[in-house]
């Protein structure tokens, strides 16, 4: 009962029969204990920081509401490697381990829910998809570049959320099939087309690499485009809604603005060849302005 | 959301340590364009001493052509106009949906040949014009 060190400073709290000299008795035991759990930690850091199985990770910290922390600073963070582990992993661990402040947002691990775009070692990747051992140490984990940092690697995601909602991301149609229970089907070739484009997890890895996302905040950006073109090559949609959707996307900001830097195709976690989309909806809008026949 | 951190400048500068080759094209075609709008306006410059008379053009050029730096700034100039040329090619074929995901490999290949077409115009640049 007297090992319990928690429950006896409870007691001393709740009466005062107990001698001082097994107060003093105690609280040189509990001084001892603490000593040997800091040296505990100590030896613990010494041994991460040496060995050969830990990953060095840089993590960007910044909280605007922790004076300590309004001015941004990278922490070191040494993870003991276990075989496939991602940087997702890692950065939970050192959460659980280190510091529970670190904040980052995840949610599926799975490369499905796109929450943990990172900018690590200086490219846009999944936290989750990203293995540790193909990365150089030291691992440097810094929040989405071109998006304002809310909190350590939390960047604000509303500008990016409106660029896809400009582009209106769902389907839309004015030509319904008949009969009530009737299906709205694609053909194969048609899906085979969108099929690509439709695999976004609206991550914002490919917005945060375009650097003409960078200098023009109006520029829709390779997801909205790549959503948009999900939809104009949907033949379901018919001719009225294309040419609805091609207004949108010819527009001053819209896919006139890319220069074809390819930097958004090499980023994107879910391989969607974005450039290649968005050149072919310039044709498209070319083609649509002409109609020479 | 109470504040937001802007990284402002510092951000800026770590744009560019994204680079790939898709973006060394990119720059690479801005930087050589504007070589060769600049180029015109001296092209013109010399081009216009032909309306003073065949004599007064053909010593400009001889003295333009007895300076080193000039020869060698030729040299530099095929380099900047033979890369606008063949990654102009390549940017077409991006824009017609031509091989897209060989683009890097076409970025270089068009990096390899200017060097070789500049490294094959030296002897001859360097020689000079004798008219």
């Amino acid at each position: 009962m007297s090992t319990q060190v928690p429950e006896q400073v409870e007691d001393e709290s709740a009466s005062e029969t107990v001698s001082t000299g097994k107060q003093k008795r105690d609280a040189k035991k509990r001084e001892r204990a603490e000593r040997v759990q800091e040296q505990r930690e100590v030896e613990a850091a010494e041994k991460a920081r040496t060995a050969d199985d830990t990953y060095h990770l840089k993590v960007f910290r910044y909280d605007p509401e922790v004076p300590e922390k309004q001015e941004p600073r990278f922490d070191d963070f040494y993870v003991p490697y276990k075989q496939g582990m991602t940087i997702l992993d890692a950065l939970m661990w050192a959460r659980d381990h280190y510091d529970s402040s670190l904040t980052f947002r995840h949610s599926c691990r799975q490369a499905i829910c796109g929450s943990d775009a990172l900018f690590v070692n200086g490219s846009q990747r999944l936290g989750c998809k990203t293995q540790l051992s193909d990365l150089s140490e030291p691992v440097r984990v810094e929040p989405l570049p071109h998006a304002d940092v809310v909190k350590d690697l939390v960047v604000d995601m509303e500008h990016f959320y409106d660029q896809m909602e400009a582009v209106e991301p769902y389907f839309q149609t004015n030509s319904l099939p008949d009969g009530e229970l009737e299906e709205q089907r694609q053909t194969r070739e048609n899906r085979e087309k969108v099929k690509m484009s439709t695999r976004c997890i609206w991550c914002s890895a490919c917005m945060s690499s375009c650097n003409i996302a960078a200098g023009d905040n109006e520029y829709l950006g390779p997801a909205a485009i790549n959503k948009a073109y999900r939809f104009a090559m949907d033949e379901r949609e018919g001719e009225d809604m294309k040419q609805r959707r091609l207004e949108i996307l010819e527009q001053e900001h819209g896919v006139w603005r890319c220069q074809t830097q390819f930097s958004c195709t090499e980023v994107c976690p879910k391989d969607i060849p974005l450039t290649e989309h968005i050149q072919e909806l310039k044709r498209e809008a070319i083609k649509n302005n002409l109609k020479f026949w | 959301m109470s504040q937001s951190y802007n990284r402002g400048l510092i951000e800026d500068f770590s744009r560019w340590r994204e680079f790939s080759a898709g973006m060394w094209a990119w720059i690479f075609h801005k930087f050589t364009g504007w070589v060769l709008v600049g180029y015109l306006f001296t092209h013109i410059a010399v081009l216009s001493t032909a309306l003073s008379g065949a004599t007064e053009y053909t010593t400009t050029i001889q003295g333009l052509e007895s300076l080193l730096i000039v020869r060698i700034l030729e040299v530099g100039l095929l380099a900047v106009a033979v890369f606008h040329i063949l990654n102009g090619l390549r940017l077409l074929f991006v824009d017609l949906g031509v091989g897209l995901e060989a683009q890097d490999k076409s970025f270089y290949a068009s990096l390899i040949l200017t060097g070789v077409i500049v490294v094959a115009s030296v002897p001859t640049f360097l020689a000079g014009v004798t008219i």
